[in-house]
């Protein structure tokens, strides 16, 4: 075998681009525990002690530094570093760490907006290019769009919707860079393109794209040649492995701002690189680590321009840089080999932090020691979220990972487009006011009939539900072929569609907020007695609740199958419209922070919540009122249907008490491990898990300076707490914390 | 008259961490013949307080929150004192157990001997409630004689069921040397015994006596220092490991 290839074991992935197949033959399973890690590296300390002066000053400022000199593109900055002699992982999306880029492509408008928030100017040819000469995907959308489009869009019924940014959620398969080198992947491009030969309207959007794509495998060789390195040709060692994969994982940051840049399931295509150094004594564990760490770094660094109202709705400055760890291969071997453990130790080595997104693909097979070291670093960091992969693997065969926080997709020959969500329960209160908005006080979709009568019954409310639901689902579907034919059309992710299949399979995933909300009202309608209280206008704006009633969260199938049957319904209505390139539906239930947003745009509801107060985050029960224990919450979360019906995620936010969880801290390990074995062998999809208590939240809450690190899983990645608005603070205050009773 | 095939519970939890070995269900039965000085149960005093379950319907629960048991977890019958619905016990427990679900009984060992060796055949381990081992400070903290608990302790021993042994600890009241001493001695003498905790007194029961309007018997006791009581556990486990070995 040629030079990179030494040492390896034959397989289809030499014939093919086949990464999994390259795994599956050359992985090393690891079983064992922890105490083989090694301790942060002196050079890996001074790069990160820089990084955090750094992070410091950023967090005074909001944004440390944009370039206003160039605009996004893979090789269209200089080289930068954090300190160059410590760096054996180098790479930066412009020249300096933590300096933002300029991205005009979703929106050029947006795009000046946010510049000028920062007290920078925008190069005014910027304006006069994208204005005059062209145009960006945000004027493509709103050239689109209907009347009943914008309405839905402004009254917040859709919301978060990607046709003013990046979509993200796309993963390109970095790792083919290590594994075959730039020169290969464009070879193998260029064939593909000669097969389109059947010119239709498809294949010609085909072959230009492919021609973009060739351009940026092209340009990201150039970007990594400004850093001194050939990765024309494959990885030959550890440190290159890391290397490629980072430079073609930089390329997508350099070129995109997508919401969710998630990096995919590199951990263990990685440890085949370094057991090999290891094996050969090229390397020890300390180098071994250091490379993940320094790594590891970097992602931690990634930061896009955002406008003060996206930080709104997600705090922190996330960028999902999600990471896939663990789950178990097509044949049935679970993947984890000690670099999952690396992966998850840089918590430990350089401090809890929300990036990279470590997504644990949860397997009952997994190893004992893995599974209990994953518990350990949930209960010391708060830092993890875990998927289960029994129920995804299956379906997405073997090599898939998470995009942002819980979608799926096969590395490589599936991608997503993103569709944010659309809110239940405002579309609940227009089925009571004959489709007229609750705040606005207009109509906004036409044809519902205004409910008659005083007291809510029951089926007369579901009658005119399904039918708002009807029509959210065609608008919904009609609204998000437009976002994605423009987005394809002028901000197309040429780099990352690089890393892909030629043909690949496209999911679009719609996604649902206030389902616990539309339970617990229809509950209260069928079990209690509620009376709209109605404005001039003849809009409810309160609700009076005579009576108790079930409410979603304590295992209750009265009210938990009243949420199941909405969102299967909704599901089944949104699958009955056609799709932008033939993509698959899939739905969510997830919120990310968005739900004290949400909140805040939705009138009092029939379930006894007030105007303007929160969510609950992504399909948690509403705040304290699961108040039948722990597991019966999680019961109540794990009837909601993955496969077919919400295959883009059901997300849920577990918060529990340490003491709760047990007495000795190898108690609360096991007992964490039984949690989450038992709460996936129910089918069930997400759990975020974080272990602390009320106490410490508000300490944090008061006294900032002294929790600098602590982080917290809101709903589907995680953030330091003191990122955190005050309202979005007091949001996570209100949810239940599960103690004894 | 409570009918065999009914359990009384003062309440349940369905998610407990501290009652036996990993997550299990806590079913606290209704009704104790003792009056421990230091109960913060006082609730579960009455025996026909509270709700009641057939055997099936705590399966039907259970099964709820089987999945979470893993490979340690299961089901604890806590009280009161589950002894005093032993018929209910045998049955349920034998019930839990051809549905593979582990099963302890956190008891004082005071009931009717006669079942005594029933339940004890349907129950994986026993979370012993060792009030004293001297007969007079048994009287003092529980107001009744040491000697039916005695009773239920040979058979345990006969049976040989695992056992994890407890007991609460009270500043002036048994943290004393005497105390520690007999009841290393008599831990000693015990097989099968897999842990041994000492858990310390605390003033949380207080308002739940108040709100029953029954007199609080400690009322001047404060709280037991938690570093003390783990010094004196630690003492304890050492004290019982140098008796076996001499008596070897």
């Amino acid at each position: 075998m040629s030079k990179p290839w030494e040492g390896f074991i034959e397989g289809n992935w030499q014939k093919d681009v086949d990464v999994d197949d390259f795994i599956q033959k050359n992985f090393t399973l690891y079983e064992g525990d922890d105490s083989f890690l090694a301790p942060i590296s002196a050079n890996t300390e001074k790069v990160w002690a820089r990084c955090e002066e750094l992070l410091t000053e950023e967090r005074r400022l909001g944004v440390l530094d944009i370039d206003t000199d160039e605009i996004s593109g893979i090789a269209n900055f200089k080289p930068g570093y954090i300190l160059k002699d410590y760096e054996s992982i180098v790479g930066l999306q412009s020249d300096a760490p933590l300096k933002r880029i300029i991205n005009p492509y979703g929106g050029i408008k947006l795009a000046a907006s946010i510049v000028k928030h920062y007290g920078r100017e925008m190069k005014p040819e910027y304006d006069r290019i994208f204005n005059e000469y062209t145009k960006t995907h945000n004027q493509g959308v709103f050239d689109a769009y209907t009347k009943e489009m914008r309405k839905v869009r402004h009254t917040g019924l859709l919301t978060g919707l990607p046709d003013a940014y990046g979509r993200g959620r796309i993963i390109g398969d970095y790792r083919r860079v290590a594994l075959y080198g730039i020169d290969y992947l464009i070879k193998m491009k260029e064939a593909d393109k000669e097969a389109i030969i059947d010119i239709t309207e498809e294949t010609i959007r085909l072959r230009e794209e492919v021609s973009d794509q060739i351009k940026a495998l092209k340009a990201i060789k150039t970007m990594a040649a400004s850093y001194g390195f050939d990765i024309s040709r494959p990885a030959e060692t550890a440190q290159e492995a890391v290397q490629w994969l980072y430079f073609a994982y930089l390329a997508a940051v350099k070129e995109n701002n997508g919401a969710a840049m998630s990096l995919g399931r590199t951990s263990t295509f990685l440890d085949i690189y370094i057991q090999r150094d290891l094996d050969r004594n090229l390397i020890d564990e300390t180098l071994a680590q250091e490379y993940i760490d320094q790594f590891i770094i970097k992602l931690r660094l990634v930061r896009h321009l955002r406008s003060p109202e996206y930080d709104e709705l997600f705090a922190g400055d996330p960028t999902w840089v999600t990471e896939s760890i663990g789950g178990v291969s097509s044949a049935g071997i679970p993947l984890v080999t000690k670099n999952s453990f690396r992966y998850l130790h840089s918590l430990t080595n350089i401090s809890p932090a929300p990036e990279p997104n470590m997504t644990v693909l949860w397997s009952q097979r997994l190893p004992e020691n893995f599974k209990k070291y994953c518990a350990k670093m949930s209960i010391e960091t708060g830092a993890i979220q875990y998927e289960n992969d029994d129920l995804m693997e299956p379906l997405y065969q073997g090599d898939y990972a998470i995009a942002c926080c819980v979608s799926a997709m096969s590395v490589g020959k599936q991608t997503q487009y993103f569709g944010a969500r659309t809110n239940l329960a405002k579309a609940l209160l227009y089925s009571l006011n004959g489709g007229r908005d609750e705040n606005y006080k207009e109509l906004v979709l036409a044809g519902i009939p205004q409910y008659e009568g005083d007291v809510l019954e029951y089926d007369k409310v579901m009658e005119l539900y399904l039918l708002t639901l009807e029509k959210t689902a065609k608008l919904y579907v009609d609204t998000m072929n437009i976002i994605h034919f423009m987005h394809d059309k002028y901000a197309y992710e040429k780099s990352q569609f690089a890393l892909h299949d030629t043909w690949i399979t496209r999911l679009m995933a719609f996604g649902a907020a206030g389902l616990s909300v539309v339970a617990d009202s229809l509950s209260a309608i069928k079990y209690a007695k509620v009376t709209p209280i109605r404005d001039e206008h003849g809009i409810a704006v309160d609700f009076k609740i005579e009576g108790d009633f079930p409410k979603f969260g304590n295992d209750d199938d009265r009210v938990d199958q009243i949420a199941v049957e909405i969102i299967s319904k909704f599901s089944a209505m949104l699958k009955q419209h056609p799709l932008y390139r033939d993509a698959v539906h899939t739905l969510s239930i997830l919120t990310i922070t968005s739900n004290v947003v949400y909140g805040k745009k939705t009138g009092s509801t029939p379930d006894g919540r007030k105007a303007g107060e929160p969510f609950a985050p992504g399909a948690n029960p509403m705040h304290g009122r699961d108040n039948s224990g722990a597991l019966a919450s999680l019961n109540s979360v794990a009837k909601l249907p993955y496969e077919e019906i919400c295959q883009d995620g059901v997300s849920n936010t577990f918060t529990i008490l340490p003491s709760t969880l047990g007495k000795t801290a190898e108690e609360r390990i096991s007992n964490c491990v039984s949690i989450l074995d038992g709460y996936f062998k129910l089918k069930a999809h997400h759990l975020n898990v974080n272990v602390y208590s009320r106490e410490t939240l508000i300490a944090a809450m008061e006294n900032p300076q002294l929790y600098p690190n602590l982080t917290i899983r809101v709903s589907g990645y995680a953030v330091r707490f003191n990122r955190l608005t005050k309202d979005q603070q007091l949001e996570v205050l209100e949810r239940t914390f599960h103690d004894q009773v | 008259m409570i009918k065999s095939n009914l359990g009384y519970f003062s309440k349940i939890e369905p998610f407990g961490t501290v009652d036996g070995p990993g997550v299990r269900t806590v079913f606290f039965l209704a009704g104790c013949p003792l009056r421990c000085l230091y109960c913060h149960n006082p609730e579960t005093w009455a025996y026909q307080n509270g709700n009641s379950l057939t055997s099936d319907e705590v399966l039907k629960m259970v099964k709820r929150y089987q999945s979470y048991y893993g490979k340690e977890g299961g089901v604890t019958f806590s009280g009161g004192e589950p002894l005093a619905q032993s018929e209910f016990l045998i049955e349920t427990c034998s019930l839990l157990r051809s549905n593979g679900i582990h099963v302890a009984l956190d008891t004082s060992g005071v009931g009717n001997p006669l079942y005594h060796e029933k339940v004890l055949d349907q129950v994986d381990l026993v979370i012993y409630d060792l009030k004293a081992a001297d007969s007079d400070l048994y009287r003092r903290i529980t107001s009744q004689p040491i000697d039916p608990t005695e009773v239920f302790l040979s058979t345990l021993q006969r049976v040989g069921t695992p056992i994890w042994i407890r007991q609460v600890i009270v500043p002036k009241i048994n943290d004393t040397e005497e105390n520690l001493e007999a009841t290393a001695q008599k831990i000693a003498t015990l097989r099968n015994v897999l842990k041994v905790e000492l858990l310390p007194y605390h003033t949380m029961g207080k308002a739940k006596y108040d709100k029953l309007h029954i007199a609080y018997p400690l009322e001047d006791t404060p709280a037991m220092d938690l570093e003390r009581c783990r010094r004196l556990n630690e003492s304890l486990i050492r004290r019982i490991e140098e008796i076996r070995n001499t008596n070897r």
